[in-house]
């Protein structure tokens, strides 16, 4: 804020009214350019989608069929996706698109199919618990609602800028700053998929076995330790066509850019020096604006340094295995932050959300 | 565009969600609940941080980065949900949370001495579910 | 060495051993024997060497003190007189007597090893009783006395006879020990020392506040350990122990410390005329009682115990006119014949494969069979009956003599009256004495019926001591009664020609009319059969014991008693017979006095316990328990019914916070 102020002091007038509004919005006395009751075009569409999405998830979580519930649930998420739009999140509409409605419903319609739901109307779908759900539910709800409207009933959303979420803002965002919780994330997803396939291993090791003979044995644990062991022993061999690892150059060759140019002075330059000419179009947009947030907080940085040398060691170990097909940038990620350079800073919060678990 | 629509929208999607996972009794509807509210969340993610963005001149776009986390987080979680489904209807027959009560005290468990028995029980029943 | 270093090591030597033993009896079972039977001899050579050079001079003081404990200090000390040199010689004479005998009796006992260490810890601890001149040292003599009897007349614990024996000495002797504890604090209080020169060195300047007191408390005590009436009833029962432990407890150790620690602490008593009538009339009721309960008893082994409570009762009759001199002389000649009675008598039990008199009347030729045990038990029972020349008959004269001299008018140390209850207890009493001696002679050696079955010869381990035993019981009273006055107090222990005559006559005539009743009565043993012999007669004397003494009860009807009308003992105590065999009632008294007030007591306890106290306790515990249930109920596991719950929690919890920090 003082260098946007000091530099809004240089260059003279006109750049007072920026920095003026920008101040008025964050207080919310700029109340009176809008009209609570006269809705503007986005508004409406806004609150049409999301009667829309709102009635979807109602019937999917009340329909007695199964399936339906599913698709009902499509419908929601896809207005979800249109809501994002609406608020000029494009990149993540998309992804909501590509992931929830591609493939999390699908995998739902297949977790169905396997469990043997019943197809058409199910009278017990739903459990003798509804009336207190139901009561939870309401109250809750209108607990949130009172708080939030109470809280942002002069709050405005000014849509009229450049766009907050085009992929290429995203991007740069991702890349740029949240670096180190994307690549442990990816670490997460392996884990995910390692673990779903211990547990639907280990289902079809039960099944191989006659049933009668693990019911006779007073546990059935002799087995899960081989199924445990087995899976371990083909750790290494899944990984290799990891779908998520797959994907990783994509996004690696964009992290290993980014972290070279917002640190010039970090080690990153060994590991990849052609990366140095490439992007020069996110160097000026990275300088321009976000002074900022390396600014505020220079204390911080040699605490989190510190911090972000554990989280880094965490995974560092672990991604040394699955690492091979295109994972140079991910150990050049976790060089570049050991030595607690800028970057560093903005990653604690998400870095240790993923840590956490 | 008024804050509050996407921030009573969420809220109101929480609940819903919040009413799923609390009432229906097949497992897989109640993931499909907890999807619901992992939605909401992000809505709200994403209204706050184009209004930060704007307003406050946020340039971390840290709103839209963890609504993208969220989404990988919850890939993640529907895929072990799934998984860990499956395995208990495979163990059980069945996918329906009210009837997988295992932790439940039992009915004959009276007295002080039945305590042992029962938790003999109780284990022999798991170690049933186990097998 | 010096004499205080020998004196140290007579005590020492026994324990080493019991220690030694208790530690190898398991590993090393060759080691058991020499290291029960060495140091006890050793033992006895030293306390022979300790008498010889003390030699009835000076007494040998020596005292150190461990560590001060507090306003009365605490001290090893030893006092060696001619008194204790004198009672430790004869104690290791015994232990070593019953020492060498034990291997023969117990020969294949398993339990051997642990029996024999602890007979050397009893010895132990009545020699450290002995020499010390220390009475809290000397309490800890008493002490392991008392829990070695406990260990050893519960030898046969097989047995419920010895379990309840074991008990019974032990509760018996600690009720008596309780008011000596304090005794002795009351004593130490008034002269503020525990050494017992210190203490007589007051008592002699009058320092005593509470005599009267001090004296009874310490009376209960030694009523207790010497079985004087009233609480002598363990005595007879100990009688369930090995014959070894028998002797040992009656002739020289634990029934003896309490006439020594009274003849040691004389002048204490002195100084209160009530407490040596008290102590008079004790010794009346002991001896008396025991000479008719004697007469009584089928048991052989449970005469020869009211034997000694009579014998005892002598001492402590001695002791009430104040003459410790007759006291321990009778001490010490009783020690001797009386050790020798009993271990002749396991000698005879063995090859009877019996021990009730009545059995042994219908047996032909037992004396044949073991002619070592039926000449030295006559001895002993002539010196038992005070017949001259035998030694009982000086020790018992010279105390009659001290009566005698009292009654008849010097009573400078003892009031007049103790003289005379005394002078005439002892001389029914030596009728009695002699009545049964010859009971027990005639009807165990002179039975008429079936011969006697042959076990082959004793161990020569038990018939050496019996004649080792009968010197000392055919000639100590004779040679030492000169003798002995340098090493006492010096008073005179002649026999007077009053009471000789008198003695000697009461007991000839107790002989010869317990004579006459048999001649009488032996006639009906023919038509009365009677009896049991053990099962295993081939088995050691210990075995045999053990299954005569579990066979009595069943077979007799009593431990005590058989009904056998050839006993010359009916004849002579006609109605009293039936009383004497129980002991007068004693143990039902005492039941009805004492066990079952307590055992009400324990039911009354026990109803409070159960009824009340657990009503409370149950009553507490209702409420949680009513919780516990509703909240069980809570656990459906449905893991929806939690959520709901715990979302209900947190949206009630969220709008309290909101409404708090909006200040609504």
């Amino acid at each position: 804020m003082t260098l946007a102020v000091a530099t809004a002091a240089v260059a003279g007038v006109t750049a007072a009214a920026p920095a003026h509004t920008a101040h008025t919005a964050l207080t919310g006395a700029a109340a009176e350019t809008h009209g609570f009751l006269s809705p503007t075009g986005v508004e409406i569409a806004f609150l049409l989608v999301g009667l829309v999405t709102f009635g979807a998830a109602l019937v999917t979580v009340t329909t007695r069929q199964l399936v339906h519930a599913a698709l009902w649930l499509v419908v929601a998420l896809g207005g979800l996706a249109v809501e994002y739009l609406l608020l000029t999140a494009e990149f993540i509409a998309w992804v909501q698109v590509l992931i929830y409605v591609g493939s999390v419903v699908v995998l739902l319609l297949f977790g169905l199919m396997l469990t043997k739901a019943p197809i058409g109307r199910s009278p017990d779908a739903d459990s003798g618990n509804r009336w207190a759900a139901l009561t939870v539910a309401v109250a809750a709800a209108a607990a949130l609602v009172w708080v939030v409207v109470d809280a942002f009933r002069t709050t405005w959303i000014d849509l009229d800028g450049p766009a907050a979420g085009s992929t290429a803002v995203t991007g740069a965002s991702l890349f740029q700053n949240w670096v180190l919780p994307f690549e442990a994330l990816s670490v997460l997803l392996l884990a995910a998929l390692v673990g779903a396939i211990v547990l639907s291993r280990k289902a079809k090791a039960e099944s191989s076995s006659p049933p009668v003979n693990s019911r006779a044995t007073p546990g059935g644990s002799p087995t899960v330790p081989n199924s445990r062991n087995h899976s371990i022993g083909r750790k290494g061999s899944v990984s290799g066509t990891d779908p998520v690892e797959a994907t990783s150059p994509g996004k690696a060759t964009g992290s290993a850019v980014a972290t070279s140019q917002a640190n010039a002075t970090s080690p990153v330059k060994a590991i990849s020096p052609a990366n140095t000419t490439g992007p020069a179009v996110p160097k000026p947009a990275s300088q321009v604006k976000p002074a900022s947030p390396a600014k505020p907080k220079p204390t911080g940085s040699a605490e989190t340094a510190t911090d972000l040398a554990e989280v880094a060691s965490g995974p560092a170990d672990v991604t040394s295995v699955p690492t091979e097909p295109g994972s140079g940038p991910a150990e050049a990620a976790a060089d570049g932050a050991e030595p607690g350079s800028s970057p560093a800073e903005p990653a604690t919060g998400p870095a240790k959300q993923e840590g956490a678990p | 565009m008024h804050l509050a629509y996407p921030a009573v929208l969420a809220a109101l999607l929480f609940c819903t969600g919040l009413y799923g996972v609390l009432a229906r009794r097949n497992a897989i509807l109640v993931l499909m609940s907890v999807e619901l509210m992992l939605n909401a969340v992000n809505l709200n993610l994403v209204a706050f941080d184009v209004w930060l963005s704007e307003a406050a001149q946020d340039t971390l776009h840290s709103g839209q980065a963890l609504t993208l986390f969220t989404i990988a987080i919850a890939a993640a979680e529907i895929g072990i949900g799934l998984a860990i489904v499956l395995a208990v209807h495979r163990n059980r027959g069945t996918s329906d949370i009210d009837k997988l009560r295992d932790t439940a005290e039992g009915p004959e468990a009276d007295g002080p001495d039945s305590d042992a028995a029962a938790a003999q029980a109780d284990r022999a029943g798991k170690a049933e579910a186990a097998a | 060495m010096t004499t205080t270093t020998l004196a140290v090591l007579v005590p020492l030597l026994p324990f080493l051993g019991a220690a030694a033993g208790l530690l190898l009896g398991r590993t090393a079972p060759g080691f058991v024997r020499p290291l029960a039977v060495l140091p006890t001899l050793t033992a006895l050579v030293l306390a022979a060497l300790v008498a010889v050079r003390q030699g009835g001079d000076q007494a040998v003081d020596a005292h150190t003190e461990l560590t001060p404990t507090g306003s009365v200090p605490v001290e090893l000390a030893l006092h060696i007189d001619g008194f204790a040199a004198l009672v430790a010689v004869l104690v290791g004479l015994v232990a070593t007597c019953v020492q060498i005998y034990s291997t023969g009796y117990l020969r294949d006992d398993p339990r051997y090893p642990s029996y024999a260490a602890l007979v050397s810890l009893f010895t132990s601890a009545m020699l450290l009783v002995v020499y010390s001149g220390d009475l809290i040292v000397l309490l800890v003599g008493w002490e392991i006395m008392g829990i070695c009897s406990y260990f050893l007349v519960g030898h046969y614990w097989e047995t419920p006879e010895a379990r309840a024996a074991s008990i019974k000495a032990f509760l018996v002797t600690k009720l008596g020990d309780v008011p000596f504890l304090i005794g002795l604090f009351a004593l130490a209080t008034d002269t503020g020392s525990f050494r017992i020169t210190t203490i007589l060195g007051a008592v002699a300047h009058g320092g005593l506040d509470h005599p009267t007191l001090i004296a009874l408390l310490l009376l209960a005590g030694v009523a207790g350990k010497s079985a004087q009436f009233p609480l002598h009833t363990w005595l007879p029962d100990a009688m369930a122990g090995p014959t070894p432990v028998s002797a040992l407890i009656h002739a020289a150790t634990m029934v003896a410390a309490g006439v020594y620690f009274v003849a040691r602490l004389l002048p204490v008593f002195e100084a209160s005329r009530a407490a040596m009538v008290v102590l008079a009339v004790m010794a009346a009721v002991t001896m008396l009682g025991s000479g008719l309960a004697a007469l009584a008893q089928d048991d052989i082994k449970r005469v020869l115990a009211y034997s000694t409570i009579g014998q005892l009762g002598y001492m402590t009759g001695a002791l009430a006119v104040g003459d410790r001199s007759a006291a321990v002389f009778h001490l010490l000649s009783h020690g001797a014949f009386k050790a020798l009675l009993f271990l002749a008598a396991g000698v005879v039990i063995h090859a009877a494969g019996t021990n009730s008199l009545a059995a042994m009347s219908r047996m032909h030729g037992l004396r044949d069979r073991i002619p070592d045990a039926y000449w030295t038990m006559t001895v002993a029972l002539l010196a038992l009956a005070a017949i001259p020349p035998f030694s009982g008959f000086f020790s018992k004269e010279s105390v009659l003599g001290a009566a005698e001299h009292v009654a008849t008018g010097h009573t400078g140390h003892a009031p007049g009256a103790a003289g005379w209850i005394t002078l005439v207890a002892g001389l029914l009493t030596a009728v009695l004495t002699a009545a049964y001696a010859t009971r027990l002679w005639l009807l165990a050696f002179h039975g008429q019926g079936v011969e006697a079955a042959d076990h082959g010869r004793q161990p020569l381990t038990m018939t050496v001591v019996l004649w080792v035993l009968a010197v000392p019981s055919l000639a100590l009273g004779g040679f030492a009664y000169r003798s002995l006055p340098d090493w006492f107090d010096g008073h005179d222990l002649t026999p007077t020609l009053t009471t000789s005559v008198l003695g000697t006559g009461v007991a000839l005539v107790g002989g010869l009319v317990t004579y006459a009743a048999w001649r009488h009565t032996s006639a009906l043993a023919a038509r009365a059969p009677l009896g049991a012999v053990a099962a295993h007669p081939e088995g050691d004397a210990g075995l045999v014991e053990a299954e005569a003494i579990a066979s009595h009860a069943p077979v007799y009807g009593d431990v005590a008693y058989a009904p056998d009308p050839s006993d010359p003992g009916r004849l002579l105590l006609g109605p009293l017979h039936r009383h004497a065999a129980v002991g007068f009632h004693l143990d039902a008294v005492y039941a009805a006095l004492f066990v079952r007030p307590v055992q009400a007591g324990a039911s009354l306890v026990r109803f409070l316990d159960r009824e009340v106290v657990e009503t409370y306790v149950r009553g507490a515990g209702a409420l949680p328990r009513l919780l516990g249930a509703a909240v069980r109920r809570a656990q459906t596991g449905n893991v929806q019914t939690y959520v709901s719950a715990l979302l209900a929690g947190t949206v009630v919890l969220a709008v309290a916070a909101l409404l708090v920090a909006t200040g609504a």
